[in-house]
């Protein structure tokens, strides 16, 4: 049984067609890149994923559930994670914070407890704070837990937003152009890095990108978007030669 | 930062600093213990019912307390919405309003005066329900509306209320309720104005809390981390409006007489001023911003309508020189919870201790 399965996924912006006919299968496990030229709806679908935008047909399924018509904090919660292409941490609270809130649907007292200190509010509070800090552990941020999250550097601010989309628990992880302003060096640290969180939390991975190096290094499958349409899937070797993708990123060929 | 002042370090050789070093010492042992503030609510509590029983102070001054207390509710409560969620309201006088009015109806028109003194506490409440009632129709429109459109709705809602009261003739319209029993006392005032404290500094304290900070600082991204975005910014409303209906039966009470006038926007201006004087997202913040201003005022008063000149510049050298008030974000130790506070210290402990004990 597939985990995630998009079917004829089609959304407007008013009369432009920003993703059509979008089909999409994910098995639980897999490491799928979508790629694309800019303004080719990449993010509109992880938008429609997640619940942001609401599709204006098709339907889109994860672990038997529909997902359209959703709300995002809804989708959130069965399991579906995701980080932006511009980090968008809460920049002025701590990185502690930025943990303890992805936490929010987790942490189990109600209105009254919260009002009054009462109940399970303790208890709930440390457990949460003392799994968050585990988190910022593993990936090596727990010394800056009680700065401001503007502060930190940007690879850091980039695990931050990693790390904050995992503390949502979930089975299916978004990656929308992780290795945004990173140099080749980087780009190989974050190939590493994406492998090891993927059996770590035994995740499955849909990767938006468009460093070549990283989406062709790491993904299984790929799928390719030109003008919100999919031109071309397949495996990354067959992709390299497909004559449609090298004419969407290139243009078409001048022998006549 | 969770500090106002860090750890004193080592004193200097002149006398002069070593005084200064000695009261920073003396003030870092106050600020960090713990046990200070139960104890400071509970002299506060007794201490408020001596004066009101032994008239310790002067009848004029208890008034001034009074009202500062009023002034705190309303300020802690709208930095809830102002400061820690971010949006900009100006309709905090009407709920004060809807507070006001509907305790004052209580005590005039349904139960009887002797009655009056006993169930005043309840009265108050019902103030502060029913306001926390009419906060949905501030609260629905901020699902989808936000920043500058919301400030209209709530300039459209505080122009609703006071016309609604305006053309209700039962309650007086234009004229006001004049004579209304004088409930209001220090203690109770000191009652509310702890609770309203406590309670807002619980909720900003929760995943709650947390969760109206994140909608302040990216609102998409909370929606996106699995925060409850529209119960978040109900809960937040309701308990906003909840405090400024509580703080409005009190003042109805205290002023003895209410008209739609006295719930105009210059009243939320003054409530915004003490909010962004003292900082925003802070309750210690807060609390001094409306007992500064209230405080100001009063001490101002023979300089007669000149101090309407002086304060608007206090407020604009402010602006330049502290452009997030006195505290902004920052908290005074009180308030911080103490698991808040030392988290990532007690966390850090928990990993030696376990450390120490897997390695032996």
């Amino acid at each position: 049984m597939p985990l995630l399965e998009a079917k004829n996924v089609t959304h407007y912006f008013g009369g432009l067609c920003a993703v059509s006919d979008f089909n999409l299968t994910l098995e639980p496990g897999e490491l799928v890149g979508v790629i694309g030229p800019n303004g080719a709806g990449k993010t509109t679908i992880f938008n429609l994923i997640t619940g942001v935008y609401k599709a204006s047909q098709g339907s889109i399924i994860f672990n038997d559930k529909e997902l359209v018509g959703k709300k995002s904090n809804q989708i959130i919660e069965m399991g579906i994670a995701r980080t932006f292409q511009n980090i968008r941490l809460w920049q002025d609270l701590s990185v502690l914070d930025n943990i303890r809130i992805a936490y929010f649907s987790q942490t189990n007292y109600g209105s009254l407890e919260a009002l009054l200190h009462i109940g399970r509010y303790k208890a709930e509070e440390r457990r949460i704070t003392d799994q968050s800090m585990d988190l910022l552990k593993v990936f090596n941020l727990d010394g800056l837990a009680d700065e401001n999250a503007k502060n930190l550097p940007y690879g850091s601010q980039r695990r931050l937003e990693i790390a904050r989309a995992l503390a949502t628990n979930p089975h299916l992880l978004l990656l929308d152009e992780p290795a945004a302003g990173m140099n080749p060096n980087e780009i190989n640290e974050l190939m590493d890095f994406i492998r090891w969180i993927r059996s770590e939390f035994k995740l499955t991975i849909l990767l938006i990108e468009h460093q070549m190096r990283l989406v062709m290094g790491i993904s299984e499958r790929l799928k390719v978007l030109d003008f919100g349409a999919t031109i071309a899937e397949g495996l990354p070797a067959e992709i390299q030669n497909n004559p449609k993708v090298l004419e969407a990123y290139l243009g078409v060929g001048g022998e006549e | 930062m969770k500090s106002i002042k860090e750890p004193s370090q080592s004193g200097p050789s002149k006398p002069a600093n070593e005084t200064l070093s000695r009261l920073r010492i003396i003030w870092e042992k106050i600020a960090s213990n713990r046990k200070a503030l139960p104890i400071t609510i509970i002299v506060g509590f007794v201490l408020s019912i001596l004066i009101q029983q032994f008239d310790l102070v002067d009848q004029y001054l208890q008034i001034i307390i009074m009202f500062v207390g009023i002034n705190i509710i309303l300020s802690v409560s709208l930095n809830l919405i102002n400061g820690y969620m971010g949006e900009f309201s100006v309709g905090h006088a009407g709920f004060m309003a809807v507070g006001a009015y509907v305790s004052a109806t209580l005590t005039m028109y349904v139960i009887p005066t002797w009655l009056g003194p006993w169930t005043f506490p309840l009265v108050v409440l019902a103030g502060g329900a029913f306001a926390g009632l009419i906060s949905l129709l501030v609260a629905i429109p901020s699902f989808r509306t936000r920043g500058d459109y919301l400030a209209i709705v709530t300039l459209a809602f505080l122009m609703i209320v006071k016309s609604v009261i305006e053309n209700i003739e039962v309650i007086g319209g234009p004229r006001g309720i004049p004579g209304i029993d004088k409930l209001t006392t220090l203690p109770w005032v000191y009652f509310w104005t702890v609770a309203s404290v406590l309670i807002i500094r619980n909720f900003v304290y929760s995943k709650f809390g947390r969760g109206v900070l994140s909608i302040r600082e990216d609102e998409i991204a909370s929606n996106l981390m699995s925060v409850n975005t529209k119960q978040v910014k109900l809960q937040a409303f309701i308990i906003s409006s909840f405090f400024a209906g509580v703080a409005g039966a009190l003042f109805a009470h205290l002023l003895q007489f209410i008209s739609p006038k006295v719930f105009d926007i210059i009243k939320s201006t003054d409530v915004l001023i003490m909010v962004y004087l003292g900082g925003i997202g802070s309750i210690a913040g807060s609390i001094l911003g409306a007992t500064i201003y209230t405080v100001l005022l009063e001490v101002l008063r023979p300089l007669g309508i000149w101090r309407m000149v002086l304060m608007p510049l206090v407020l604009v050298l402010l602006m330049i020189f502290r452009p997030r008030g006195i505290m902004g974000m920052r908290e005074f130790r009180w308030f911080v919870p103490y698991y808040n506070l030392f988290a990532t210290k007690i966390w850090r402990h928990k990993k030696e201790v376990e450390d120490a004990s897997s390695g032996s």
